[in-house]
């Protein structure tokens, strides 16, 4: 024990911390993967995935081992280095984000100060990745899908950053931990912040929906449209990196909603011992909402996603976050808004 | 420490490297991609002297926001970059007499710098030590209550800025059709469809 808290046995620590919550992630998200089309399936009275292994489940693993085999092909006119380093970008940067996420009370790689910052530094960076699969591509509809997708997630990272601003002030704190702690209350699921927060749990909801650029918002890949975005040119490995990237980033959208507004760790029914396993069951019960969205809402047109990000959500979560300042600051409604511990 | 030092070292080989890629890279697109990794690496350094705050915020914005911006610029442009490189010999006496007369000034002003001891002392009686107050509370006192006025200042110069830019880049075009959503959500189908029972081989 005594080799683990300093120096090369530290490192050694935080190296197996990272590995264990990376293959965890990595492994969820095939089966997530199969749940995902299993839910789509069902909406649709389908069958769904259900040849390879016992009801389908390892339909994932044939689908990553196809992936790997085949053949990776680069567009004669492509910039071949932008072109390779667009998807590693695009799983790499999903996968860092991960190590301030706190599964219970302790229980989190990096417990930094300025979490949401960095949380929000990562996801801003998302962006390259489209840019840049879509322009190293050297083709016309990878170039206008990735531009769409930019325009897209730098509209709507504004009104996620607001939403979050509203949260951060009601804690008094950029840290995650203390986002959830904030949240524990002698009333169970009431005292989280989705009963005071309520407006910005939708607002949220439909921001991470078109962040993640998820159905209803996928343009980006509007196949109608434009064949598939940036990501036309792509096959084999790259491809399916860039699949699972978007993938970890909607099942971090999941952990966020979970932790901002719905308590992370904590139980919903006090008396019931809190602990990683409740975080866990409300990422999943946010995953099954974003599959079901992708089920039944039908694509949005671009201009008009335009219009809610800029002309709706944007005024709303200002106003929601000057309401925040006062409230908190003047203790309204029995100081609900006001969850301040130190600092 | 060891390991702080080298990733100091690390940080700042690559923020150079980069830096120096930004003015060599032949394609601009590149360029903008190895300032991108330059302010990365900055970050970097921002962490390892302790002020996360201002790392995770130059990564929001700079990374975030302004060098999307650039790439979104330098993609769209169509320049012969041949045609750009041919003078590149004959301006380059010119563009080093420039750099060296801004190191020597540089210089000067390093070299001369002079603190009073009355703003250091006032320096240090408002920043408390990084053990007690993380510096994302330090920075939020000292901006919203010794320098507010000076913060506020700042935002309306950045609200002058934009509406400029807006202003400069509107123009009211006429015969432009552009859709209300309002009026179309609030568009009655009775007022709206005309119904016309046609008979068989009369024609509209």
């Amino acid at each position: 024990m005594e080799f683990f808290s300093h120096g090369f046995g530290l490192f050694l620590l935080i190296l197996a911390q990272c590995l264990a919550v990376t293959v965890v992630i990595l492994v969820s998200l095939a089966f997530l993967m199969y749940g995902d089309r299993k839910i789509w399936a069902a909406v649709q009275i389908r069958r769904g995935p259900n040849v390879v292994g016992p009801w389908g489940l390892l339909q994932s693993f044939a689908d990553f081992l196809k992936y790997i085999v085949k053949e990776i092909v680069i567009p004669a006119g492509a910039d071949k280095t932008v072109f390779m380093l667009a998807p590693m970008i695009s799983f790499v940067l999903p996968v860092i984000v991960w190590a301030v996420i706190p599964w219970a009370p302790g229980w989190v790689i990096s417990d930094m100060n300025v979490g949401i910052l960095f949380i929000f530094a990562i996801s801003s960076m998302h962006v390259y990745a489209i840019i840049m699969g879509g322009w190293a591509s050297n083709s016309k509809y990878p170039f206008l899908g990735g531009l769409r997708s930019a325009a897209q997630m730098i509209s709507y990272e504004v009104s996620l950053g607001l939403i979050i601003i509203g949260v951060l002030v009601s804690t008094g704190s950029l840290n995650l931990s203390r986002i959830v702690e904030a949240q524990a209350g002698s009333w169970g699921l009431f005292s989280w912040y989705w009963l005071p927060h309520l407006p910005m749990v939708v607002l949220f909801f439909v921001s991470a929906l078109a962040e993640t650029n998820r159905p209803p918002f996928d343009l980006p890949e509007a196949e109608s449209e434009l064949v598939a975005g940036y990501q036309v040119e792509y096959s084999s490995t790259p491809f399916l990196l860039f699949m699972i990237g978007e993938l970890m980033s909607v099942f971090f959208m999941c952990a966020l909603i979970s932790i901002l507004f719905f308590g992370g760790w904590l139980s919903p029914i006090p008396g019931i011992p809190d602990g990683a396993l409740w975080m866990f069951g409300k990422m999943l019960f946010w995953f099954f909402m974003f599959s079901m969205m992708k089920a039944i809402v039908p694509r949005y047109r671009y201009d008009q996603l335009m219009r809610i990000g800029w002309k709706v959500f944007l005024p709303l979560s200002l106003a929601w976050v000057a309401f925040i300042g006062l409230a908190a600051q003047y203790g309204w409604l029995w100081g609900t808004y006001q969850r301040w511990i130190g600092g | 420490m060891a390991f702080a030092t080298f990733a100091f070292y690390l940080f700042a080989v690559i923020a150079v490297v980069a830096g120096a890629m930004v003015i060599f890279a032949r394609n601009p697109v590149h360029s903008v991609l190895w300032l991108i990794l330059a302010f990365f690496s900055a970050a970097g350094l921002f962490v390892l002297l302790g002020a996360e705050f201002v790392a995770m915020i130059m990564l929001i914005v700079y990374v975030g926001a302004v060098a999307v911006l650039f790439l979104f610029v330098v993609m769209m442009l169509d320049v012969n970059f041949a045609e750009l490189r041919e003078g590149m010999a004959r301006l380059l006496p010119i563009g080093l007499l420039i750099g060296v007369v801004l190191l020597v000034q540089l210089g000067f002003v390093f070299g001369a710098w002079e603190t009073s001891e009355q703003a250091l002392s006032a320096r240090q009686a408002i920043t408390p030590a990084p053990e007690i107050v993380d510096n994302t509370t330090a920075i939020g006192k000292l901006l919203y209550t010794r320098y507010i006025f000076l913060f506020q200042t700042a935002g309306l110069v950045l609200l002058v800025a934009m509406i400029g830019a807006i202003v400069l880049t509107l123009r009211k075009r006429q015969y432009v059709k552009r859709q209300d959503v309002l009026k179309q959500m609030y568009r009655d189908p009775k007022a709206a469809v005309n119904l016309v029972d046609i008979k068989p081989g009369q024609g509209a």
